[in-house]
């Protein structure tokens, strides 16, 4: 164990804990921008630094190592004028449009703008870049105008997707988030599976199928399982209005087993034919080769009184039932039921195969 | 899955993966296996026929002629033995039937398989090595291995390769087919098979089926009923009257489509329960509408046996109903009451009659689900399977598997293998992924692969239209020219309704036990229009 | 008179650089070989002793920071060679006048660390000196004096940056030259994670001195804390613009006055920067200040590199500060936020105020935001950036204050 001073208080922490590990240990927030518990570290915003006695530098939080006998501040008089000198270099840099952002109210430099009583900048006699945004994916909007160089994606795409897609360009003032040739994603790697817009603090990585259709705190997040391919990734369903307006991912290895938040770009951009306007409203009725809609009772009738005539015509075993891969557990148990309790054929299968 | 996936990012130090396109159709899944080779020096190797991602991320790839997995498999095993890799002490401890197997892997030396499978005799020894020497190596496999009508040989083959060398029953090792859809899994637990009720009780064995009729009170039928394929096949004869289908679209995902359309025609009455007006629905008597997975509770359980949540988000459009409730009405018309009040009502039910859920409630459920077998309630699950050697029925049995060529083989009028499977940004047969907006726009067409070469002595071009035919039919579609596949094979999707490779695929080459069509290769022409 | 103290450039010019048994006949690698007969341990010990601090610019003692190597199946000596500081040219110097001492010191290190792979990292300018170093090295091949210990040398990404220690490692890595955090210290995870020493052209040159003649003996010369010599590199205003190599307790009057030989054209002297580009100036009232690591930290100075930049009466200062801003601004590497925007918006606030458009506004928005980067940046760049318009503003303020808008 480590024994250090944070704010006057004395703690005790695991060896090998970072001065940011240690302080959330016994809860003492730290604002942080570019640190991911599941990337690679960065330790480049800056924005966790914390004054230790003794040393003349800051000190990164997020990547200096808890020592023995460190006496620690996180909101001394000269860290919070740090921080607020570096939300202001942000502010400079980014081109807040926060009225029209898709990250209104759920963006890390509001929050700390916020907690930190910035609500301008000293720094912004010009210098703001003007990107063009212009990727024509149909997936991921990449506004680097608002871009605040946490490398988060990068390290995302890197460390989670493993695409190594994005990487930084350029140097200084002029470094960006660029494919190889600064081009397109359809020309890199990318597999558009949006790890980078899960990691995106600021509103510069954003959903374009989601776009428009609600804000964060609008949204209730409804925790499901994902209803592609077998691997079986949670995820979270975003509703606004009894309606589905984008998908979002749970980080936590305890709601989020398999994939801890990674998806594919399945699983994160194809939830929009839930609201297909093709979708069934009613049960339709076959007559003279045309569908007809007609309701439950008469449907569910029809289908009643012809499956009992079969039955009793032409006996259980021809008939049968194809249950789905689709489907719940539940409901495949009740299909398999049917068809051998009521129908009373094994005749029950799925696409299991195919 | 034996394992969990999380072992094949940390665990596995070496990864066999054999006709899965993992990076595309399981990407989660494929971007840890990445993340275990680049991050943690993980070996991999993978054998397929068209050189995917992951076949540029391996130590050894091996590109072998489709439908020759057996001898592939049994020269890796050849080597394994023959330069006593082979893990004795697993063998005899855990195993039985070492002796026949080994008699018939004797003759495909690495030479010998070569000839067949056209995999370089060096690759093959090196794969073998690397497998065998890791400590833990896990094999993952898909359709790609499956899909063929010695099938049943090939995940023999696999668990084979997996006995010899101990890789079974510690994290990081075992066998692991990766389930191409999110609940199919679910969908064999629950007894949706026609041999088998819950947990794969036998609807022969007469206490399993004693145990059902008492809970269900009512006496439940014996003989083991029809696949899927043989269902199609019975009402293409006439011989089937009515069938009943949820949420599946065998006029797009069934090989030889002109054959489903034929027998769909000559039923009596077909009742179709699905989100949308699919392929097949078109087909139907009676079309009910049905709910997708965010419109409603329940559990799907994933590819590596992990029972987990579904909640319920929305509510469905219009009139249409909750899938369960759907069949439940129709029981209850049909004179059998069937009345639950929630998901988790059926849940309580089934885990009763089925020993592999028993353990499960929704409350534990809740975070992380639970992997089965889960016996009991106080039981954690089971990340992975056959701890200490042990297997279900006593000792691994090896299977002594001689290669046979695939069903249909090219000739001079079909010169080409044609070769079917998915892309990353459509599922299945396309009902959803084409009605996302993102998805269809990203990829809105089906296109056919050929290798340059072939490409070159057609005459035809990157993106243009090409005419491909088999013995079934014929399609004009993209043509696609890259070399990831070799001269003689041709690739295509499934997933577009417009130009569905399944017109051409053949329904009368299925593996005589599972019954899975040949999907993986036919034999094909190509012409420029 | 002051006079010169040769140690790392004591055979410059007396033997054929290019020849190595000239070196060997001049007494080279007798060191080695003292060494090499010496526990590693103990050779340490005597570099710790020596007090031998780094020539790089962070003047860390050398003997401590092999000290911290752990044992490791591989680990790497690294020689920066970046010399990336515009108006230095010492390590070039030392490198084309006699190599052999460079290499010499590498192995000995080499040998106190259990390494057996070296690499200089060479300045992406210096293409000439690749092909010299790599001449000596086949030369000491076969002599059969390294044993061994192999080094290669690596061209450089020819950034400013790339000489800051974790930028140099990331730069042989193969990777976008970036510093990374610290700790860990490359001495334990350097070079592909693996403990690495990395140490200036002038440290390694001073070893084969300290190990032949003792550590008493080098810890006597100069300035107690910061004993030995320092190659200094003469430049700007000043008669004599040359490369001298002095001990430590000679003072800044002695090298401009004595050494340089005072200020050109009888001008009179106004300022003079020492340690590089992000080094303090300093004011006429500072000059006897002794030019070691300690007392210039105390005039809120730095000895750096050992560039000495002079400026006659006729220099601009905020113009001059403000062309030093414009090159931070173009050398950061846009890694960190406080260099990232800090370099920038000082650049953009010094050309506000040397065009004669800013306010005292100005001045405390740019003195905020210089302290902000001085302790909050991540590397030693962003960190020193700001020391040139501290430390005019805190001796040359009135230049400043000329400027502003009234
Ligand atoms: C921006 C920057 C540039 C640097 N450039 C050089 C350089 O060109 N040469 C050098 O020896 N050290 C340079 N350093 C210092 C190195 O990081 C490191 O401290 C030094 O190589 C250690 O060697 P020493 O202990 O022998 O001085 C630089 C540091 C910074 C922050
Ligand atoms: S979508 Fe995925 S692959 Fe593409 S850049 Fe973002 S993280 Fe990388
Ligand atoms: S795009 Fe977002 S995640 Fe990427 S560097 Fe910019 S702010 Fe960070
Ligand atoms: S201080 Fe400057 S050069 Fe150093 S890491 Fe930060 S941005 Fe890069
Ligand atoms: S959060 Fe620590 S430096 Fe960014």
């Amino acid at each position: 164990m480590v024994t250090l001073t944070i704010n006057g208080k004395q703690v005790q922490v695991p060896d090998g804990s970072t001065i940011l590990q240690a302080c959330r240990l016994h809860g003492i927030e730290l604002p942080t921008l570019c640190y991911d518990p599941d990337l690679r570290l960065a330790g480049s915003c800056r924005m966790c630094i914390v004054e230790v006695k003794g040393r003349p530098l800051f000190l990164a939080a997020c990547v200096a190592p808890a020592e023995n006998g460190m006496v620690v501040e996180t909101e001394s008089p000269d860290i919070v004028q740090a921080r607020k000198v570096i939300l202001e270099l942000l502010l400079a840099r980014h081109g807040g449009k926060c009225l029209t952002c898709e990250k209104n109210g759920n963006c890390k430099l509001q929050d700390y703008c916020y907690q930190y009583g910035v609500s301008d900048t000293r720094y912004a006699d010009g210098g703001r870049h003007h990107y063009p945004i212009d990727d024509p994916n149909p997936f991921i909007e990449r506004d680097y105008n608002k871009c605040i160089m946490c490398t988060r994606c990068v390290r995302a795409c890197e460390g989670i997707t493993m695409a190594r897609a994005i990487n930084v360009k350029n140097r200084g003032h002029n470094a960006k988030i660029a494919t190889a040739f600064d081009g397109n994603l359809a020309d890199s790697p990318c597999v558009f599976c949006g790890q980078c817009i899960m990691v995106c603090p600021v509103g510069a990585l954003t959903s374009k199928v989601s776009a428009g259709l609600g804000r964060a705190y609008e949204v209730e997040k409804v925790l499901t399982t994902c209803t592609y391919c077998g691997t079986g990734c949670t995820l979270e369903l975003n509703v606004k209005d009894n309606r589905v307006v984008g998908v979002t991912s749970n980080r936590s290895a305890d709601w989020s087993p398999v994939n801890r938040g990674a998806l594919c770009v399945k699983g994160r951009f194809g939830w929009d034919f839930i609201n297909s306007p093709e979708r069934l409203p009613t049960p339709l009725i076959k007559e003279n080769g045309e569908f007809r809609e007609a309701s439950w009772d008469e449907a569910l009738d029809l289908v009643a009184s012809r499956l009992q005539k079969i039955k009793e015509e032409s006996g259980p075993d021809s008939m049968a039932v194809f249950t789905s891969a689709r489907i719940t557990n539940e409901e495949n148990y009740l299909a398999q039921k049917f068809a051998r309790a009521v129908l009373g054929t094994n005749n029950v299968d799925h696409c299991a195969r195919l | 899955m034996t394992n969990s996936i999380n072992e094949l990012e940390k665990d596995a130090k070496a990864i066999f993966v054999i006709g899965s396109n993992t990076t595309e159709n399981h990407p989660v899944i494929g971007m840890k296996i990445k993340k275990n080779v680049l991050e943690n020096g993980a070996k991999l190797v993978v054998a397929d026929p068209r050189r995917t991602d992951l076949a540029d991320l391996a130590d050894v790839y091996m590109q072998h002629r489709p439908g020759t997995d057996v001898a592939l498999l049994n020269g890796m095993m050849n080597v394994i033995i023959s330069e006593g890799l082979a893990d004795q002490d697993f063998i005899a401890a855990n195993t039985e039937g070492y002796e026949a197997m080994a008699e018939v892997v004797a003759k495909y030396t690495p030479e010998y398989v070569e000839t067949i499978t056209g995999v370089p005799a060096a690759d093959i020894r090196r794969a073998a090595r690397l497998y065998a020497e890791a400590g833990a190596a896990v094999i993952c496999y898909a359709m790609g291995l499956t899909q063929h009508s010695t099938g049943t040989d090939n995940v023999k083959s696999v668990c084979n390769l997996a006995m010899l060398t101990g890789n079974i029953g510690r994290p990081g090792t075992g066998v692991d087919p990766l389930r191409g859809q999110n609940n199919v899994q679910g969908a064999c637990d629950m007894g949706g098979l026609p041999n088998v009720l819950t947990a794969y009780q036998q609807v022969a064995n007469d206490a399993a089926r004693a145990k059902f009729e008492e809970a269900w009170n009512v006496s439940l039928p014996a003989k083991p009923g029809l696949t899927l394929t043989e269902t199609i096949n019975k009402a293409h004869h006439g011989e089937m009257k009515a069938l009943v289908i949820i949420g599946e679209n065998p006029m797009m995902s069934d090989p030889d489509l002109h054959h489903v359309e034929e027998a769909l025609e000559k039923l009596d009455f077909l009742v179709v329960q699905d989100i949308f007006m699919s392929e097949t629905a078109k087909y139907a008597d009676v079309v009910l509408p049905g709910a997708c997975f965010a419109e409603k509770d329940g559990t799907f359980s994933n590819t590596e046996r992990r029972v987990q949540r579904v909640r319920k988000a929305v509510d469905p459009p219009g009139q249409a109903r909750v899938d369960w409730q759907i069949i439940c009405d129709l029981a209850t018309r049909m004179g059998y009451p069937m009345s639950y009040s929630s998901a988790e009502d059926i849940f309580e039910e089934m885990r009763k009659l089925t020993p592999s859920y028993a353990g499960m409630t929704y409350a534990r459920l809740e975070g992380k689900g639970l992997q089965w077998p889960c016996p009991a309630e106080d039981h954690p699950g089971t990340p992975f399977l056959h701890k200490d050697g042990k297997f279900s029925r006593g000792k691994g049995a090896f299977s002594a598997i001689e290669f046979i060529e695939p069903r249909e083989l090219p000739d001079g009028e079909y010169p080409l293998i044609l070769t079917t499977g998915r892309s990353l940004f459509h599922y299945h047969t396309g009902t959803m992924t084409r009605r996302c907006v993102a998805l269809d726009e990203h990829v809105p067409a089906a296109e056919v692969e050929i290798n340059p070469a072939l490409a070159g002595q057609l005459g035809i071009e990157d993106g243009e239209m090409v005419r491909l035919s088999t013995r079934r039919g014929s399609l004009e579609v993209k043509a696609k020219v890259t070399d990831i596949l070799a001269e003689d094979v041709v690739f295509m999707t499934f997933h577009f309704a417009e130009t569905a490779v399944n017109w051409l695929t053949n329904a009368d080459s299925l593996d005589p036990v599972a019954k899975i069509p040949e999907y993986k290769v036919c034999a094909a022409r190509l012409d420029k229009i | 008179m002051a006079e010169e103290l040769r140690i790392v450039l004591r055979n410059a010019d007396k033997i054929d650089a290019s020849n190595i048994n000239d070196y060997i006949k001049a007494g080279g690698y007798t060191a080695l070989e003292k060494a090499r007969r010496m526990e590693p341990r103990a050779v340490i010990e005597e570099v710790k002793k020596a007090n031998l601090r780094g020539r790089g610019g962070a003047g860390f003692n050398a003997g401590l920071k092999w000290s911290f190597v752990p044992p490791a199946e591989t680990k790497y000596v690294v020689c920066n060679l970046d010399e990336g500081e515009p108006g230095t040219y010492k390590d070039r110097t030392i490198v084309q006048k006699d190599p052999q001492t460079l290499l010499e010191g590498m192995a000995i290190c080499a040998h106190a660390i259990g390494s057996r792979q070296g690499y200089i990292y060479c300045r992406g300018e210096y293409p000439y000196l690749v092909e010299h170093l790599n001449n000596a090295i086949a030369q000491a091949k076969a002599a059969g004096v390294l044993g061994d210990f192999d080094i290669e040398v690596r061209m450089g990404g020819g950034a400013y940056v790339c000489g800051e220690e974790t930028a140099l490692i990331e730069s042989i890595e193969g990777h976008r030259g970036e510093p990374r955090f610290k700790p860990p210290f490359p001495g334990v995870a350097g070079l592909w994670a693996q403990p690495t020493v990395v140490n200036n052209v002038e440290t390694f040159a001073n070893l084969p001195e300290i190990i032949n003649k003792g550590a008493d003996w080098f810890a006597s010369i100069g300035a107690a804390s910061y004993p030995g010599t320092k190659v200094l590199t003469l430049t700007g205003d000043v008669v004599n613009r040359i490369a001298i190599e002095v001990p430590t307790n000679t003072t800044i009057r002695q090298v401009i006055y004595e050494f340089g030989g005072g200020i050109r054209n009888g001008r009179k002297f106004k300022a003079v920067q020492i340690g590089g580009t992000s080094g303090g100036f300093i004011p006429e009232s500072l000059l006897d200040t002794p030019i070691d690591f300690d007392s210039m930290r105390n005039i809120g100075a730095t000895l750096g590199t050992g560039a000495v930049f002079v400026m006659d009466d006729t220099r601009d200062i905020v113009d001059i500060v403000t062309r030093i801003a414009k090159f931070f601004e173009h050398e950061s590497c846009g890694k960190c936020n406080p260099c990232r925007e800090g370099t920038f918006r000082c650049y953009e606030i010094m050309k506000k105020i040397n065009r004669g458009a800013a306010t005292a506004r100005d001045i405390d928005n740019i003195t905020v935001l210089a302290r902000v980067m001085q302790k909050a940046a991540l590397c030693g760049l962003g960190q020193a950036a700001p020391g040139p318009i501290m430390t005019t503003l805190q001796h040359f303020r009135h230049e400043y204050e000329r400027k502003l808008l009234s």
